[in-house]
């Protein structure tokens, strides 16, 4: 099953409806609870991430019996340092992003944490690639 | 302890609709802070925040929290009432602070997530 959403740079109001749509369908499929927070937990600071960071991302989510792979491309910025951006505390988010409760430089650490698999790749004035991979299955 | 009685510790309203009043709560974590929010797992938990905004709903809906209490009657809109209600998230607002709802409910014999 493939699924595909579409985010644009401050939209904080949109900002998490892939998640939860993505939630729903996971459940329907019987996937365990906890391997369920970790998909979202991770798509979720993505989502957030574009819409703090980037002009617009795109999401594409696949869903096979055993995996879900996540890819979210957007255009933006992109990151300078991946190593330091990865590093708790660092964060370049604006003071909106901050008062909304996001922005203290924990969100990439974080998708790290709730994946099995992460990779992300990122050219500086264009964009970011983050590919994520999880296992539905214990 | 059962929401119906942290609502009536709290002097706080139940904004949502439908709401099991008889759920029992043995935990709570206080933040405005949805990023450290985000990094934990929770259980029958009641999350206190005085961000009143989507946000803290759709944390609360990716970490199966199902109780947010909003603090000093910050304003909740439609929208974050429409979104809890789909998310079957129970919300409720006090008048107190964040730090005055923590001591109350930790007084009751609540417990901390850490």
């Amino acid at each position: 099953m493939k699924m595909q959403f579409h985010i644009n740079g401050g939209d904080f109001v949109n900002a998490g409806k892939a998640s939860s749509q993505v939630k729903g369908v996971l459940k329907k499929l019987n996937v365990e609870q906890k391997l369920i927070k970790r998909v979202v937990v991770a798509l979720y600071e993505t989502e957030v991430n574009v819409a703090a960071h980037a002009h617009e991302g795109d999401i594409e989510v696949e869903i096979s019996e055993n995996e879900i792979t996540i890819v979210v491309s957007d255009k933006g910025p992109g990151i300078v340092d991946i190593e330091k951006a990865m590093q708790v505390g660092f964060s370049t988010a604006t003071k909106e992003v901050r008062e909304m409760g996001f922005g203290a430089g924990m969100g990439l650490a974080n998708i790290k944490k709730n994946s099995d698999s992460f990779h992300i790749e990122s050219v500086p004035g264009k964009g970011t690639i983050v590919k994520l991979a999880n296992t539905l299955t214990n | 302890m059962q929401i119906k009685e942290i609502a009536n510790i709290l002097s706080a309203r139940i904004l949502t609709s439908d709401a099991d009043v008889n759920v029992e709560i043995y935990k709570a974590f206080s933040s405005d802070l949805m990023s450290d929010v985000l990094t934990s797992d929770y259980d029958q938990t009641i999350l206190i925040t005085g961000l009143s905004t989507l946000q803290a709903i759709r944390t609360a809906e990716m970490l199966d929290i199902g109780h947010i209490i909003i603090a000093r009657n910050k304003e909740v809109n439609r929208e974050m009432i429409a979104l809890a209600e789909e998310s079957s998230i129970v919300l409720l607002q006090s008048e107190y602070s964040m730090f005055h709802i923590s001591g109350l409910l930790y007084q009751a014999g609540i417990n901390p997530v850490y």
